[in-house]
């Protein structure tokens, strides 16, 4: 059925609004789209590592889940939702469960690209029947914006400072979606909330209904970690995709699938200069950094391409 | 009619494990407990169970997904050990406060560093604030025995908090012995259907666990949690009794080994009583009014009766097998003597720490402990409140 | 108008009175929870202009933009927190912000 977003207003939602995520905050555009790609007949279980989704959703006595949803720990939303998962198919086993359930399973890029990466790659390589959904704010934002694996090579955070000695973070992001393709499960795809975000809704869908592990890491900016002026969320994800900072594929099955090739790519200055936390890249002394994160951009890119076919 | 069978401990509790029958099992291996999984594992390749298996990553990740079963819905049982049980240390916790009625097999053996495989207690006592219940077994007849109970114990709608069955590595975990199985039908029977109340699978009243607690509802979700670990109390005996009409063997909170007319004694937890049972019998046959406490139940803390059953004693040695680095005794020492504080103020009360590492234990060190506490009931004076058993000074 | 609710926890609750383990048996009640005093902009629709596009719809952080039979209709200002996202997104200048309060 095409994306239609008359169509899809007719369903549920499956997330309320009263929590307390920041005004203008990416994380809830990711997981309102997520969850509306369930079937209205269908059960959510739905785990979230610590981190700024979990304690804003659910502050005792409030949850803005409809689903239902649990919380264990900072590490372990895959470990917890894959036991969830292995009780679901125990029950079923012996005719105590009725209809279908869904795992859903979302953490920051805290909780996914780092301590919690051992708990996804362990749920992701049992192969078991859930979906793993990074809201990638690139860096560990619940606690202050400190620097994560995620973070872009030179941003600003508070535990990779752009200093007179050192300007911001050293070490380039890390690629988890390449990892989570190395894990050679069913579905991966690298998404985000463009446009009327049929990408990230359809790429749901996917992740949801293809049997078995399923790995989608979504960009979700943030206002105060990125500094940028909050109204203009899906101007910088549009940035991220056009620049190819951010490209938006899929790999089923193995095989690679680039969704959207910018015709114009555009220079990845473009998708920084909004951001207050690259703003002392724009000096005459850093000029050499930008050549290097374009040079960045432009290698993963090109292999990318390589790999979708596409070069 | 029972099954004569002989069994390590470590197969006796898959054999039960096997009888529950729980929906899940998430484990990871480590020394000693690792044939617990292995055997298990077994069972499900048989289709002997039907038992979802889970091979996680690690120890936390076997918690966590123990966590996320129990939470669907599914009796969820574990094993583990040592620096596996410290790895999931936060998660011990959160199971407990989010009155998940899991059921681990803890295979005692030492904490690192440095590294060693073999028993002491460190491990369980280092996990005794978690919230779980704790049982301790001095052989696998009362692995065996326990683990069973704790299944009832755990999912006990007063109670509904997790529950550790200890018992010693390689002593217990790997020695065969003699044990009386119960039939497969009886087990079943004995455990019941698991029903809980709230489930994450439960799509008619979908539920929120483990939401953010501001100081506004923290505490009295914790008094609430203290509440379930004093009903557990209660429920431990009405548990045993039921289990007693089934087998005909006898549980409390501790046992008392010629204790009656007892003048001196030891309070000690798992193999190593076996051991003491022989030294008291060695003892008694010269006459001497000597005595043992086999304590099963740590967690809750039996504080009233454990006191009064001391109290007619002139001296008792708490043997502790782990150390808590308080300079002050041990953490069975600490606990028993602020028991006796209130019900046996004129017993003296002494501390050994003994076999950490797996260190043997000896019949005649355990005697010397006695002649010590003979010589206190002589003279009235102790001359060393914090003592050590079997290490070389 | 707020949905009828199994329980409703206060903070001068007795441990005794609220379900174990910290446990929200009432999914989604966090829409009892207002978050518009949060605003310092506000969002204001121009219905004239609105061509019931929907793009603003799935946008919102706060699920405040409510749609009834296919078309949307005015903000739900218990929840809208005025982060601006729906104003740059409207492709036809349908919706204005303004400072709260003025």
């Amino acid at each position: 059925m095409a994306y239609n977003l008359k169509t899809l207003t007719e369903k549920e939602e499956r997330i309320t609004g009263g929590h307390r995520m920041c005004a203008g905050c990416g994380a809830p555009i990711v997981v309102r789209t997520v969850l509306r790609a369930l079937k209205p007949e269908d059960h959510a279980v739905v785990g979230v590592a610590t981190g700024c989704l979990e304690v804003s959703t659910c502050l005792y006595p409030y949850t803005a889940w409809k689903d239902s949803f649990i919380h264990s720990a900072f590490e372990n939303a895959a470990a917890t939702v894959s036991g969830a998962e292995a009780a679901y198919r125990a029950l079923a086993k012996v005719g105590k469960v009725k209809g279908t359930t869904k795992f859903i399973a979302f953490g920051g890029d805290g909780g996914t690209y780092d301590i919690g990466f051992q708990a996804l790659s362990g749920a992701m390589e049992r192969g078991h029947d859930m979906v793993y959904v990074c809201y990638d704010n690139e860096a560990y934002m619940n606690t202050g914006i400190q620097r994560s694996s995620s973070t872009p090579k030179y941003a600003d955070t508070t535990t990779s400072p752009a200093g007179s000695e050192i300007p911001g973070k050293v070490q380039f992001k890390k690629d988890l979606t390449m990892i989570m393709a190395a894990h050679n499960i069913p579905y991966v795809a690298q998404t985000a909330p463009f446009r009327n975000l049929k990408d990230l809704y359809e790429k749901a869908e996917k992740a949801l209904y293809t049997p078995g592990p399923a790995f989608l890491n979504v960009l979700a900016p943030c206002p105060r970690g990125w500094r940028y002026n909050t109204p203009q969320l899906m101007e910088i994800v549009r940035l991220a995709i056009e620049t190819c900072v951010w490209p938006l594929y899929e790999v089923i099955e193995g095989k690679f699938i680039l969704n959207y090739k910018p015709k114009n790519k555009l220079p990845v200055v473009e998708y920084l200069k909004p951001q207050g936390r690259f703003r002392h890249l724009f000096t005459k002394e850093n000029e050499g950094l930008l050549e290097e994160i374009q040079k960045e951009v432009d290698r993963r890119w090109n292999r990318l391409l390589e790999l979708c076919g596409e070069a | 009619m029972a099954i004569k069978d002989k069994l390590s401990g470590n197969e006796a509790i898959a054999v039960a494990m096997r009888q529950i029958d729980p929906d899940v099992v998430a484990a990871f291996p480590i020394t000693p407990s690792t044939e617990v999984p292995q055997y298990f594992s077994q069972f499900v390749a048989n289709g002997q169970v039907h038992t979802e298996f889970v091979a996680v990553e690690s120890e936390h990740s076997a918690m966590s997904a123990c966590i996320g079963a129990e939470a669907a819905g599914a009796r969820t049982m574990t094993a583990t050990s040592s620096q596996g049980l410290a790895l999931m240390w936060e998660m011990l916790y959160i199971a407990a406060s989010l009155r998940l009625p899991i059921v681990m097999s803890v295979i005692n053996r030492a904490l690192s560093g440095p590294i060693n495989i073999h028993n002491d207690h460190s491990d369980s006592m280092g996990a005794r604030d978690s919230g779980w219940i704790q049982l301790y077994c001095e052989n696998n007849q009362e692995a065996y025995d326990n683990l069973i109970q704790a299944i009832r114990i755990a999912e006990h709608k007063d109670v509904q908090l997790p529950v550790m069955v200890c018992y010693d590595g390689f002593i217990t975990s790997h020695a065969v012995e003699n044990i009386e199985l119960i039939e497969d039908e009886k087990v079943k029977a004995f455990i019941g259907e698991y029903r809980p109340q709230h489930y994450l699978l439960d799509r008619d009243n979908p539920i929120s666990m483990g939401p953010l607690d501001m100081p506004a509802y923290y505490f009295e979700h914790k008094r609430a949690q203290a509440e379930a670990m004093k009903n557990a109390k209660r429920v431990i005996l009405e548990v045993a009794q039921e289990f007693e009409k089934l087998t005909g063997r006898k549980y409390g909170y501790f046992e008392e080994y010629k204790m009656e007319d007892a003048e001196v004694g030891i309070v000690i937890m798992n193999s190593t009583a076996g051991t003491a049972k022989f030294v008291v019998n060695e003892l008694r046959k010269q006459g001497i009014k000597a005595g043992l406490i086999k304590l099963r139940v740590f967690r809750p803390f039996p504080f009233e009766e454990l006191g009064k059953a001391l109290s007619h004693l002139k001296a008792v040695a708490i043997m502790d097998k782990a150390e808590s680095f308080s300079t002050a005794g041990g953490p069975l020492f600490t606990e028993v003597r602020s028991a006796m504080f209130d019900y046996a103020k004129d017993t003296k009360a002494v501390s050994y720490i003994y076999g950490l590492g797996g260190r043997d234990v000896r019949p005649d060190e355990i005697m010397s402990v006695y002649q010590d506490l003979l010589e206190i009931a002589r003279t009235g004076q102790v001359k060393s409140t914090f003592n050590y058993l079997g290490v070389r000074e | 108008m707020t949905k009828e609710r199994k329980m409703n926890i206060r903070e001068d609750m007795s441990w005794r009175e609220m379900p174990q383990g910290g446990h929200i048996i009432d999914a989604g009640n966090a829409e009892d929870f207002k978050t518009g005093d949060w605003r310092s902009m506000r969002p204001v629709w121009l219905p004239d202009k609105c061509k019931q596009c929907l793009l603003c719809w799935p946008v919102c952080p706060d699920m405040a933009i409510p749609v009834e039979n296919g078309k949307r209709k005015d903000f739900d200002f218990d929840h809208c927190k005025g982060c601006g996202i729906c104003v740059e997104v409207c492709p036809f200048k349908a919706i204005d912000f303004v400072e709260e309060g003025k």
